[in-house]
């Protein structure tokens, strides 16, 4: 037999999932872990994708994880001040904040949440309490059989929160997922699973940050599994402006009803290798799916947005747009599949990728895939990468300007549709605040 | 206020400049005309800095200073101004924004305070009406789906509001129709003042009716191969370059 890839990384897993299985006490026997339990024999039989698997050509997350993470490191509780904590928080967001350290939900940290039609509990407290329910919304969106990475999340599921929105309930302000690693003595290596479900005519915006504090490298996976029912219109925030030593790995995946909305941001900023996964499924008529993407990456970052949207029928709409601003020796990936299914008439879907390189040591490697099989359907796809516009730069500049801020200039209007379109102003806030910074160096 | 003696330039192997002489001094209009290719429009980029164009040899001095010691925008921040032929489209950055960190550049490096917002929008009111432009279109992205006129109003516009001391019009003319045309010359006019120097590029005589040159060169193969008054741009009108190219061919 051949040597799987990643098999040091199954080697060190074995130990950790012993352990784990050990600390579920009575809930070994439940459906839950049984799913888990399937995951993990799958990931030990598939392995981690190798180097010339096509969807990680450009991003080779074996071999990154293999030399920089020790996977049988064991959970531990975090040691953060309060100054730490509250520094991971965006500045004047209203939203219902929950804290996770390590992974592990913190009550005293988080907010109370009590709003009519809004039901928030830890997949913790689920697997205990209402283990049926979970077991009926667990794994349904996202499969093991999907990647390894989801194979590995749900062979550890355990941390992560469930929030189901009810009928025709509009919540009134954002729910900000804060996960906050330590790595200050040690590397930290956790999964993170969120349910989300929104029920018909519902409303509502999460958003989901992600930050680690400590010299030692961390590695965080995680898997959501959006449920968007008919009419129903649901907002995902994800920021990702993590420690230069953290590999992050998400897979969203999402399934839409008849005429509900969907909208993904994505914002990477910062991190050592970021890979993220967005898989929309537009399964009925009138669906509309937006997927904005930002990314403004300087040292060695490395980011990679694989996108799919799925067309199954007729009269939904996709837009799509992602820009990245790359400096130093970073690296960006794009890969964006359209599916348009053959009873997916009238569809209309649209891409776009632009990308500005500001070294000759940067790189960004954009793969537009369009796949058609209905006949009436209005497509586009577009994909840029360039330096910034000599032309628009000397322009500022013969009026007075000087040259690194006519560039900040230039490099914040590159972004700001992206950014406009994120419409929480207090995100819109913090993104700009960051990129400034960055741009005015 | 500008001196230049034997300016040469080039872009990437090809020679433009040949060795330029012009002195220019405050209150005074010179028109620099000539035939297409004749160097007239890198003449005013080497003027503002572009870094396409290789300085190969020669002198600029603007008002004591070596002006080709200085980058672009410290060029535009000591004074000097080009109003482009062809306005650069810049999406996401309103000509607004754009004026107020322009304006607020130029005065820090001349160590005056920032205008407050009122102040500046005040001073945009007052600069507006000078071109005829519209409040709207200042806070749409800069130059992006303007019509020809409504760009080179913008230039006129930005020139109204730098207060440059020497102005270097690049055939601001072309693509405007008459009523235009007009209205950029009135507000050229209207910023012309004792101490500011104005040098219009054009290809045109036309412009000329409206700006009234006090001297007009005729550039030619990277040359001023003439030199004279408001009325040797009428001769040019009347005749054309070409008698000009044969005189300047045949003294080579």
């Amino acid at each position: 037999m051949t040597k799987l890839a990643g098999q040091s990384i199954l080697d060190s897993l074995a130990g950790r999932f012993e352990a784990f299985e050990k600390s579920l006490n009575g809930q070994s026997k439940s459906a839950i872990h049984q799913v888990r339990k399937a995951a993990f024999a799958s990931l030990n039989q598939t392995g981690f994708p190798h180097a010339k698997h096509e969807e990680y050509k450009f991003t080779n997350l074996t071999k990154a994880l293999e030399k920089n993470i020790d996977f049988g490191a064991n959970e531990r509780a975090a040691h953060l001040s309060t100054e730490e904590i509250d520094s991971a928080k965006i500045e004047g967001l209203d939203a219902y904040n929950l804290v996770f350290l390590n992974g592990h939900y913190s009550a005293e940290l988080s907010d109370e949440v009590s709003e009519d039609g809004l039901s928030i509990g830890t997949f913790q407290s689920f697997a205990k309490d209402n283990a049926e329910d979970l077991a009926n919304q667990f794994g349904q969106l996202a499969s093991h059989e999907d990647n390894a990475f989801i194979a590995l999340n749900t062979a550890f599921s355990q941390n992560g929160v469930v929030i189901n929105v009810s009928r025709g309930a509009i919540i009134s302000k954002p729910i900000a997922l804060y996960f906050i690693g330590e790595t200050k003595e040690e590397q930290l290596f956790y999964n993170v699973r969120n349910l989300i479900s929104v029920a018909e005519l519902a409303q509502v915006t999460i958003l989901e940050k992600f930050d680690t504090i400590g010299a030692e490298k961390g590695f965080t996976n995680v898997v959501n599994e959006i449920s968007v029912a008919a009419s129903a219109n649901a907002k995902y925030f994800k920021l990702e402006d993590d420690a230069n030593h953290t590999y992050h790995i998400s897979n969203v995946k999402v399934n839409q009803a008849k005429d509900s909305t969907f909208t993904a941001n994505t914002i990477a900023l910062n991190g050592a290798m970021v890979r993220n996964n967005l898989d929309i499924r537009l399964e009925a008529e009138g669906c509309e799916a937006n997927m904005n993407g930002l990314y403004v990456l300087s040292g060695k970052t490395h980011v990679d947005n694989h996108t799919v949207v799925d067309h199954l029928m007729p009269n939904s709409n996709s837009n799509e747009l992602y820009k990245g601003i790359m400096d130093d020796k970073t690296k960006g990936v794009f890969n964006g599949k359209i599916f348009v299914r053959q009873d997916a008439q009238k569809t209309n879907a649209f891409q776009s990728n632009k990308n500005i390189l500001m070294t000759n040591d940067a790189s960004v490697n954009t793969k537009p895939q369009l796949e058609i099989w209905a006949d009436d359907v209005k497509c586009s796809h577009g994909c840029t990468t360039g330096q910034l516009d000599p032309d628009a730069l000397f322009y500022l500049q013969a009026r007075g300007i000087k040259k690194e801020r006519a560039r900040a200039i230039l490099l914040h209007a590159f972004a700001s549709d992206v950014i406009e379109n994120l419409e929480l102003e207090a995100v819109q806030d913090h993104v700009e605040k960051i990129i400034t910074a960055r741009l005015e160096k | 206020m500008l001196s230049i003696k034997n300016l040469q330039a080039r872009i990437e192997e090809k020679e433009i400049l040949r060795g330029i002489n012009l002195e220019v001094k405050p209150g005074e209009v010179h028109a620099i005309m000539g035939p297409n290719g004749s160097g007239k429009s890198t003449l005013a980029s080497v003027l503002a800095g572009r870094e396409d164009y290789e300085v190969t040899g020669g002198d600029v001095d603007f008002l004591g200073n070596d002006l080709l010691e200085m980058d672009a925008d410290e060029r535009a921040r000591e004074g000097i101004f080009l109003a482009f032929q062809y306005p650069v489209e810049v999406p996401g950055v309103s000509t607004t924004n754009f004026m107020k960190t322009a304006i607020n550049q130029v005065r820090e490096h001349h160590g005056e305070k920032a205008l407050d917002a009122v102040s500046f929008l005040k001073l945009m009111k007052e600069k507006m009406k000078l071109v005829e432009i519209d409040q709207s279109l200042l806070s749409r992205s800069l130059n992006e789906g303007f019509s020809g006129g409504e760009k080179k109003r913008n230039e006129i516009f930005q020139m109204a509001m730098l207060e440059p001391k020497l102005a270097i019009l690049d055939e601001t003319d072309s693509g405007l129709d008459i009523d235009a045309l007009k209205v950029v010359a009135n507000g050229v006019n209207t910023l012309k003042s004792k101490d500011n120097a104005t040098i219009v590029v054009t290809h045109y005589q036309r412009l000329l009716d409206y700006i009234v040159p006090d001297y007009v060169h005729v550039l030619y193969k990277g040359r001023i191969v003439k030199s004279g008054t408001k009325d040797l741009a009428l001769e040019l009108e009347a005749k054309g370059y070409d008698w000009i190219k044969e005189e300047a061919d045949a003294t080579v």
